[in-house]
């Protein structure tokens, strides 16, 4: 027992017996292979379904305005900003595995960074919904971009709402970029192994005439690398703007310095909670056990571990600044949140997000991929209740007591965020069927042995 | 095209290896003997490949910093105009170039510019998107994608003589050698 464990602790990054051919047609075949699955109609269909009721959510709201929420005074910002934070955290574990672990030379990302820079595209994409619609007349929407206009009026640029345009849609636009140079390549390979003239046409296109020189190569990693230096200090601005939302306000709970990086931290822990999500049934299903082992899983579920103590730690010292500052309003806000009517959900906060993740020290979790996969869905969850906690409990009981109410989220609340997953997941299952979810090129690196190993050049 | 289809029926010759080592032997090899036009074409990046093939001086690294620069620049002077010159509001004699609010912009545009240069200088650089090249028209080069390792030696090297270029080729113990038609 003790030394399987061993073993398992030294789970190779690709299994023994692979050669270029063999990962080559592995992973093509997912996406060349004529017939499609049957569980994927399954899941595509019950995906489409959920996203066709965010459209419904969004065409009522344009019909019949804001009023369909339950947002009011004082509670101005509801599930539109839970979501929106929700989401955007969610897509910083692709880019962190994609540009940070690349500079860290953590040769491990390599079979899961496609799949993780799609869900942070995609996440990035649900994400972007709610502020827009959130603005109450979204076809005006265009109003918060600096352009020339006949009024001569700009966004204010010291608003961070403004800052979290830029910051978002750069976020958006670099993580396109990078994803789309990743599959270049392999869009190349994909155009040589397909007999179809129609795809063929579609790969080659989309590989713009990719032919592998080594003069190109050598271009193009200088590219990746540099693009992975820039997406690195990107992913941290993002959520730290998106911190900024809240903190630069004077709202007991939000203004707070430790904002910045606890958000960052459960971003992170958000991101690779849903990447284990995703990655678990992927695995499964399409018989990627070769490519992500075990060891993939247990550094996720590492990473995850310590973000969440990051996290944990950032909520005691939410509690512990309230006490130390003596303030009134903070220390009410800390009660209120514990005790307060919205008790049950600051608690299951605390259950989901520091308790359950606990288990991941106990080596035989970790070894469990139902396990991983449970702790992980916790996770999810959690990180939405944070959301929650934060935007609400703040906001229903302000400073003045006379204008105190409650919130709760609606029917079309609801319909729009389950939408947004739909709407995730839609296109994440489009993804797994024209994309090759896995890089290729880069697996190829792994079957040498050699890696992202850069300064071995002679 | 500068090179003339009367002259060189071929584009060049193009031999085929099986894996990296031989690849990167070959052409260090046609390197020494004086070639300058060639291309070794590889399913992933090989290291040392692009200077045993004559690649001397990468230029992307200057333009992605000249982008960056241009950039933050234009992040920053777009805030500025707006606020100081174009649209100046007094807020309680608070100063209209309150630069410390403006440094996110500042660096999400020295981000956005950079990354910007970075994928469309590398497409640049290397000639894509291009609908047509000849090496296309071997019909192994579709290996080239997979598992194989490949060197064209190009008809316009000053050193080109087909059959002598064939030979010295054949002597690299390739799996084989083609014609790249133009």
């Amino acid at each position: 027992m003790a030394t399987e464990s061993k073993q398992k602790n030294q789970a190779p990054l690709i299994e023994p017996g692979h050669t270029f051919g063999s990962v080559s047609d592995k992973i093509s075949s997912l996406v060349l292979n004529k017939k499609t699955p049957t569980f994927w109609f399954i899941g595509f269909g019950i995906s489409f379904m959920l996203m066709n009721l965010l459209l419904l959510a969004i065409a009522y709201l344009l019909f019949k305005g804001i009023g369909i929420w339950g947002v009011n005074v004082p509670v101005a910002w509801g599930f539109a900003i839970i979501n929106l934070v929700w989401w955007i955290g969610i897509g910083h574990a692709g880019t962190l595995i994609s540009a940070i672990l690349l500079l860290l030379r953590q040769e491990w990302r390599t079979s899961i960074n496609r799949f993780a820079e799609a869900m942070t595209l995609f996440a990035v994409s649900a994400a972007g919904i709610f502020p827009l619609i959130h603005t109450g007349r979204p076809w005006l929407d265009y109003w918060l971009i600096p352009y020339p206009n006949t009024m001569a009026l700009w966004p204010n640029f010291r608003s961070p709402l403004v800052w979290d345009v830029f910051a978002i849609s750069t976020y958006a636009t670099v993580s396109l970029l990078f994803w789309y140079v990743g599959l270049v390549p392999d869009f190349a390979t994909l155009r040589d192994r397909t007999k179809t003239t129609g795809a063929k046409i579609i790969y080659g296109v989309l590989s713009m005439g990719w032919r592998g020189s080594a003069v190109h190569w050598h271009r193009y990693e200088t590219a990746y690398l540099l693009l992975a230096g820039l997406a690195t200090p990107l992913v941290i601005s993002v959520h730290t703007v998106v911190s900024f939302d809240f903190a630069m306000g004077i709202v007991p709970g939000w203004h707070a310095t430790i904002f910045p990086p606890y958000f960052v931290a459960g971003a992170i822990y958000a991101g690779f909670a849903m990447v284990l999500t995703l990655a678990i049934p992927l695995r499964k299903v399409y018989g990627l056990q070769d490519f992500i082992t075990m060891r993939h899983l247990k550094n996720m579920a590492k990473v995850m571990l310590a973000t969440g103590l990051i996290v944990a730690y950032g909520y005691s010292v939410e509690a512990f600044t309230a006490w130390y500052s003596a303030t009134e309003y903070e220390g009410f806000m800390i009660l209120n949140r514990m005790t307060g009517p919205y008790r049950y959900v600051f608690w299951s906060l605390i259950i989901c997000n520091v308790a359950v993740p606990q288990l991941l020290w106990i080596s035989k979790v970790q070894n469990s991929v139902v396990g991983l996969f449970i702790i992980a869905m916790f996770v999810n969850v959690g990180m939405w209740l944070e959301r929650y906690v934060i935007v609400i409990t703040s906001l229903h009981r302000d400073f003045l007591p006379s204008s105190w109410d409650m919130y709760s989220g609606t029917f079309w609340d609801w319909a729009t965020y389950i939408g947004s997953i739909g709407l995730f997941l839609t296109l994440m299952f489009l993804f797994l069927r024209v994309i090759p979810s896995i890089s290729i090129f880069e697996m190829k690196t792994l079957v040498i042995g050699r890696g992202d190993k850069k300064e071995d050049k002679k | 095209m500068a090179h003339t289809k009367e002259k060189n029926k071929l584009y060049g010759l193009m031999a085929e290896f099986e894996n990296e080592t031989q690849l990167l032997q070959a052409s260090s090899k046609a390197n020494e003997f004086g070639f300058t036009k060639m291309d070794a074409y590889t399913p992933y990046p090989v290291h040392g490949l692009p200077e045993a093939v004559g690649f001397k001086k990468n230029r992307l690294p200057m333009i992605v910093l000249i982008g960056a620069i241009l950039g933050g620049l234009t992040g920053f002077f777009m805030q500025y105009f707006a606020s100081v010159i174009h649209y100046p509001i007094n807020i309680g004699g608070r100063p209209l170039n309150s630069w410390p609010s403006f440094i996110v912009i500042t660096f999400e545009m020295t981000i956005l510019f950079a990354a910007f240069s970075a994928v469309f200088g590398m497409f640049a650089l290397n000639n894509l998107p291009q609908p047509y090249h000849p090496v296309f028209n071997v019909p192994r080069f579709a290996l080239a994608s997979r598992d194989r390792f490949f060197l064209c030696i190009e008809s316009i090297d000053a050193q080109f003589e087909e059959e002598e270029t064939r030979k010295f080729l054949k002597s690299l113990n390739p799996m084989d050698v083609y014609d790249v038609s133009p």
